[in-house]
């Protein structure tokens, strides 16, 4: 018994990490719905929720209690083991995945096993099993359709997506995740300035992969009510919501970590810049201060007094953390628990991921859906030729300057250029808007 | 019995019931998912023995490859029709031989080989990276297999393209 008890300790850490990942993960895909009504909602020149809260700041929290407490329907004639797990294995698969993202130099849920990488790749693939056993179960044709869709669409820019991480890797020369971040630091330069032409494929590929718009078909509310999840209700179908938006998330870090440099801050080599190290700082002091100029403004008025003291409390909680993070922690004049330097990688890893995040919302209230033969066109004429060229000219690149004794950027540039070139000659070929 | 042991015979127990359910299900689908989860959990047995290259090969191949496009034929098939068909012919005699030939067989290989059979347990600390190996060996070792099966599978493709476009 003693022998069971004792092989159970490595994995409290660990067990500690994925809580804390868990919560974190669920708060931050909670608020992510409310930064993408409120920020389409100023592209679209509305304020957007403002009631629940101040600036509508509890509405997240106001949802997941409706949905919560929604009666869950079951259609009639559904396939209820499989309706069940349908959102189970979607939202399993998005959560899963973020055990091997390296949130900082040393904050990883799992171990830096070797193949973190392809493992990522491996485990965020099962999420599109939830999508087709999702629509099938539901027996109903609108759901049929979108899974159907959702499939061919995923399948089809899986190997784009595939390709454009192979570029990336060629660069790093492993795939253990902190290792592609070291490999960033050592040849100091993020490998978006090396592998522009992957970078872009990868971004594209991972629209497609999370279904967001401007690849948003499967659930194309004009064609297919609401795609694979439109007989979802309640619970479940705030499931679905969740595993999109940890999707969302998920390839954004895999992006950031694989092209921008992951948790290391901008010039990493660059002594001149330290003193970027204050920005955590610097972001949650500008927040206090936001909170308070806000508070201020309210008007006067019973009905607003509420929500003045939420963002009273709110400013205060910010100042808090920010005077935390400059507490330094001695003992005997020596430096034991720098706190500011603990927190320093995963906010450079928060600050790129939010970044991307931006993009993402930016493109749905930017560009008009596509077309489903556009999208299959796209997707198997130009992207993935681009990046099977891709591939082989960084892989020849590196190897002339391994053979040649060139600088890596000068060889790596020229093999861009050459993927550019071949791709204005594709694009030439294939008229994607035809028809 | 520490925890690697409770684990193991957890999702060794999990793979066999999941394996019986695949072939014992009426409906398709549900053979299909319960094949999944048999996928799946050697995958995890995979991962146990420090083989991390093979189980997410595995994960990547069998189930977000293969299986996927199984259940997207499988969704597409008249389900009704299947799942009112025979599933089971008589031959319980012959099949009942059959297995009790292969009982015996293992039984003996067993009882045979009872004091050289020590289980093989996988190595403290971790693998040297099994990936580069794996690579090593295909590009090293076996450079011209290799580039032959690949070759195949080209041509297997473009007639696979070719049969398609044609009909």
């Amino acid at each position: 018994m003693m022998a069971f008890v004792d092989s159970l300790h490595p994995y409290l850490i660990a067990l500690v990490r994925v809580i804390i990942v868990f919560l974190g993960l669920s708060l931050l895909v909670a608020y992510l719905t409310y930064a993408e009504r409120k920020i389409l909602a100023h592209f679209q020149v509305r304020i957007g929720p403002m009631r629940v809260g101040p600036h509508g700041l509890l509405q997240p929290i106001a949802d997941g209690i409706k949905l919560l407490l929604k009666e869950d329907i079951l259609p009639a004639g559904a396939d209820r083991w499989m309706f069940w797990l349908a959102p189970v294995i979607s939202l399993g698969a998005a959560f899963t995945a973020f055990a091997l993202i390296p949130f900082g130099p040393n904050f990883m849920v799992a171990g830096d096993i070797n193949v973190g990488l392809l493992f990522l790749i491996a485990i965020s693939s099962l999420g599109v099993l939830g999508v087709i056993l999702g629509g099938w179960s539901s027996n109903s044709h609108y759901p049929l359709l979108g899974a159907l869709r959702s499939t061919a669409q995923l399948v089809s820019y899986e190997v784009a997506l595939g390709f454009a991480i192979i570029s990336g890797l060629l660069l790093a020369g492993t795939l253990r995740m902190q290792g592609i971040v070291q490999a960033q630091a050592d040849q100091g330069v993020w490998f978006i300035f090396w592998q522009p032409v992957a970078f872009f494929i990868f971004l594209v590929a991972a629209i497609a992969e999370t279904n967001r718009s401007p690849f948003d078909l499967p659930e194309a509310e004009s064609e297919l009510v609401a795609g694979f999840h439109t007989e979802y209700s309640g619970f479940r179908f705030a499931l679905f919501f969740m595993a999109e938006y940890a999707a969302m998330i998920l390839v954004s870090s895999v992006a950031v970590t694989l092209f921008l440099g992951g948790w290391l801050r901008p010039f990493p080599n660059v002594e001149a810049l330290a003193f970027l190290e204050l920005a955590p700082v610097a972001v949650f002091l500008a927040c206090a201060g936001w909170c308070f100029k806000e508070a201020v403004r309210f008007p006067r008025g019973l009905e607003w007094r509420w929500q003045r003291l939420m963002l009273l409390l709110l400013g205060g909680g910010t100042l808090l953390v920010a005077l935390g993070l400059l507490a330094p922690v001695r003992s005997e004049g020596e430096l034991t628990f720098p706190v500011l330097a603990a927190v320093q990688g995963v906010f450079w890893f928060m600050a790129k991921v939010f970044g991307f995040l931006y993009a993402f919302i930016w493109f749905r209230g930017t560009f008009p859906r596509y077309r489903f033969d556009q999208l299959m066109r796209l997707g198997w004429h130009f992207m993935i030729p681009v990046a099977i060229i891709n591939v082989i000219f960084c892989g020849l690149g590196i190897a002339v300057s391994k053979e040649l004794h060139w600088p890596l950027w000068v060889s790596l540039w020229l093999a861009t250029l050459a993927t550019l070139a071949v791709a204005a000659a594709l694009m030439r070929g294939t008229e994607l808007n035809s028809r | 019995m520490t925890l690697t042991h409770v684990m193991f015979y957890g999702i060794a127990l999990v793979a066999v019931v999941s394996a019986l359910l695949v072939v014992t299900r009426r409906n398709p689908v549900h053979s299909a998912v319960f094949l999944i989860v048999t996928l799946l959990s050697v995958a995890l047995i995979y991962l146990q023995l420090q083989a991390e290259f093979l189980a997410a090969v595995q994960i990547i191949l069998y189930i977000g490859g293969i299986m996927l496009l199984f259940l997207f034929v499988i969704m597409l098939v008249k389900l009704d029709v299947a799942t009112r068909q025979v599933q089971f012919n008589q031959q319980w005699l012959l099949a009942g031989l059959v297995v009790l030939v292969l009982l015996v067989e293992f039984a003996s290989v067993i009882y045979v080989g009872r004091r050289t059979m020590a289980l093989p347990q996988a190595p403290a600390g971790a693998l040297p990276p099994n990936t580069e190996l794996i690579g090593l060996t295909l590009f090293q070792n076996y450079l011209l297999p290799f580039e032959l099966a690949s070759l195949l599978l080209l041509v297997a493709m473009v007639g696979a393209v070719l049969m398609a476009k044609r009909s």
